[in-house]
């Protein structure tokens, strides 16, 4: 019964052209993403990891048509939201939407707090009157923390935290019920990064919203996510539950990713084993053939280099793209 | 004993249009022969500040440097004039920073900016200072160096640059590195490699190293001893299982405890609320008293000082003891 998820993410594809204009094919292209599926359920919050270039980011915004997908469906609700357009569209951008990185430059400097809040009201319910309008923003400002009188202030009068609220608040006053979060604390400092933190997860237990997070912080994402995707090169590498991944990493990159993290303690981080890869993450520009992985990868044998390895369901909903950990269930 | 690097009583001020900022006050500080010092804090606590005050490096104006000593192989480095202070730059004392990309040179080739060292400091004739930054490039582990050494910056990744960086911090064999956040433009998977590379080159060249950056785990991995600093003063300082297992200070729990961790089961965490205050702007008293969950009458009145707590222990707060 996949259709019943909220979010239906099916084989997306984003290339970019390089060079000359419709060269796509000559000129070659850029593969951000190359083939994402994923479901992710009303309530829940699907933690999207990576490193820099994985796509993660591309992926997040082909998800909600801020850019156009080159290919795949996403459906939403059961509805294509790929063939959607005009008011169709429209319907759906009220539902769904997406907080950013910097807090710095995506609040417009030149709008009051009250103005960057309300302009989504504007969009969507263009029915309210003044007065109703203003109580939604005033409600949705206590929602994340802040006072009413900050409505009449300017993006630069607040903090790095206090401008993530901002547009926390710019997201949620349209009730939406998908959020898509990018790498929302990671320009925060990490005493601020706690109250976002905390925030989100209230807020997403109140109004049963679904949330992708995307975030390169492996700790964060544990601390909030579940289920938890990690992207290399355009495509997942693995999906699972939060737990059996952090627990029983499947994916060679998995494991390397989780053992790179270092401890706040240093009795146990002496005793951490790091599995040190080697070299950088290929450009998607001309990826590896085979498993895109295979160039850094300790496990890799003579059929990484040639085939490319498809997720495959290994532990109960623990989903793995590699040939070695995924092939071991046949073999065994 | 006497350390190899002494900082004592440094206060930097910056004076803006918007005011005067006191970027750092009262610092001081000790680095020994062979160790690796960790300094942390949240964005604007003063460490860059600090170890740029150290190198001089500080634009003046704006910024002023109000006091203070830096002591360095028996001389002050903040009455040394300028062309001496060059010499000590690159060979004594080398900084690495945060973003490599703005850091080299993009006009010149690696190969280039580490030849440069040599022909500066050691008056190496080029074509042997050439080989010689190859040799570098190699040490830093970069593959290929002959071809690397002719790359420009922007040829190069974000890991490689930094190697790089490092390769030219460390061309003289300085006795001091100071590292300002090396690893927080870099993904998790590079930044494992280049703490590695940093730990190791310690080892062989016996530097003392300053480690500056936010991330706890970073700390945790490599420094010895660590100063915890909050709106440009420090707030404790200590070694390093004593900073993470038996801290003093309230801030260093609260930064302790906001930080979700893998190692762990899950608590909820913790956060310190309020927001860092701004530099103009600083509550009477203790500078933490208004985020502070144990402040008592006397931390809003009067700002403590750095007091011994234990061994080799100091922390800035009233309490007597631990409240939790």
């Amino acid at each position: 019964m996949k259709s019943m998820s909220m979010l239906s993410v099916r084989n997306l594809k984003k290339y970019f052209p390089i060079g000359r204009k419709f060269s796509l094919g000559r000129g070659g292209s850029v593969r951000a993403v190359d083939g994402v599926s994923l479901e992710v359920q009303r309530g829940q919050i699907l933690g999207l990891v990576g490193e820099s270039g994985c796509g993660k980011t591309t992926a997040g915004r082909a998800i909600l048509r801020l850019i156009e997908p080159t290919e795949g469906r996403v459906l939403f609700d059961g509805e294509d939201l790929t063939a959607a357009g005009g008011a169709d569209l429209k319907r759906f951008r009220r539902r769904m939407q997406i907080v950013f990185q910097d807090p710095y430059s995506s609040l417009d400097p030149r709008m009051s707090v009250f103005r960057i809040i309300k302009e989504p009201l504007d969009n969507f319910f263009s029915g309210l009157n003044s007065r109703r309008k203003r109580d939604r923003v005033a409600e949705t400002l206590g929602r994340v923390g802040l006072l009413p009188e900050h409505m009449t202030r300017f993006p630069h009068e607040f903090s790095g935290g206090q401008r993530q609220r901002i547009a926390l608040a710019r997201a949620l006053v349209s009730e939406p019920e998908l959020i898509v979060c990018d790498e929302p604390v990671s320009a925060l400092d990490v005493s601020i990064q706690a109250q976002v933190i905390n925030l989100m997860k209230k807020l997403q237990r109140e109004l049963n919203l679904s949330l992708i997070f995307i975030s390169h912080d492996l700790a964060v994402v544990e601390y909030l996510c579940d289920p938890v995707a990690v992207m290399y090169l355009g495509r997942i590498a693995e999906i699972s539950p939060k737990e059996s991944l952090y627990k029983r990493p499947l994916h060679p990159y998995t494991e390397a990713l989780l053992s790179a993290v270092p401890i706040p303690d240093p009795v146990l981080e002496k005793k951490r084993k790091v599995q040190l890869l080697s070299g950088d993450v290929p450009s998607p520009l001309n990826s590896p053939p085979g498993c895109a992985f295979h160039p850094r990868c300790s496990l890799k044998t003579d059929a990484c280099k040639e085939l490319r390895p498809e997720l495959e369901e290994v532990l109960p909903g623990h989903w793995v793209a590699c040939l070695v950990r995924g092939g071991r269930r046949n073999g065994a | 004993m006497s350390h190899l690097l002494e900082v004592r009583n440094l206060s930097v001020s910056f004076h803006l249009l918007e005011g005067v900022i006191q970027a750092v006050a009262k610092v001081d500080l000790v680095l020994d022969e062979g160790e690796i010092l960790g300094i942390v804090g949240e964005s604007a606590c003063g460490k860059s500040v600090t170890a740029k005050s150290i190198m001089r490096i500080i634009p003046t104006p704006p910024g002023r440097i109000n006091s203070g000593k830096v002591l360095f192989e028996g001389r002050d480095l903040m009455e040394l004039p300028e062309e001496a202070m060059q010499e000590v730059r690159g060979e004594k004392i080398s900084m690495i920073f945060q973003e490599p990309m703005t850091s080299l040179n993009p006009a010149f080739t690696v190969g280039d900016q580490i030849s440069e060292v040599f022909r500066f400091h050691r008056r190496t004739p080029k074509a042997e200072a050439w080989e010689k930054a190859v040799e570098e490039l190699r040490r830093v582990e970069i593959p290929d160096p002959e071809k690397r050494a002719r790359s420009y910056p922007h040829e190069l990744s974000g890991g490689m640059r930094q190697r790089a960086m490092i390769a030219i911090a460390l061309a003289c064999r300085p006795r001091i590195l100071i590292a300002d956040e090396p690893t927080t433009a870099l993904d998790v998977t590079i930044q494992a490699q280049i703490l590695k590379l940093i730990a190791q080159l310690q080892g062989e060249i016996g530097m003392s190293v300053m480690l500056i950056t936010h991330n706890l785990g970073i700390v945790a991995s490599l420094a010895r001893r660590v100063a915890v600093m909050y709106a440009g003063r420090i707030v404790e300082e200590g070694p390093v299982e004593t900073i993470f297992n038996a801290h003093h200070h309230p801030y260093t729990r609260g930064l302790l405890r906001s930080v979700p961790r893998l190692d762990l089961p899950q608590g909820d965490l913790q956060e310190i609320r309020g927001t860092v205050p701004r530099l103009n702007d600083l509550p009477e008293g203790c500078t933490f008293s208004n985020r502070c969950d144990f402040v008592m009458d006397l931390c809003r009145r009067q700002e403590p000082e750095l007091r011994p707590v234990g061994e080799g222990h100091v922390s800035r707060c009233w309490l007597d003891q631990r409240l939790w």
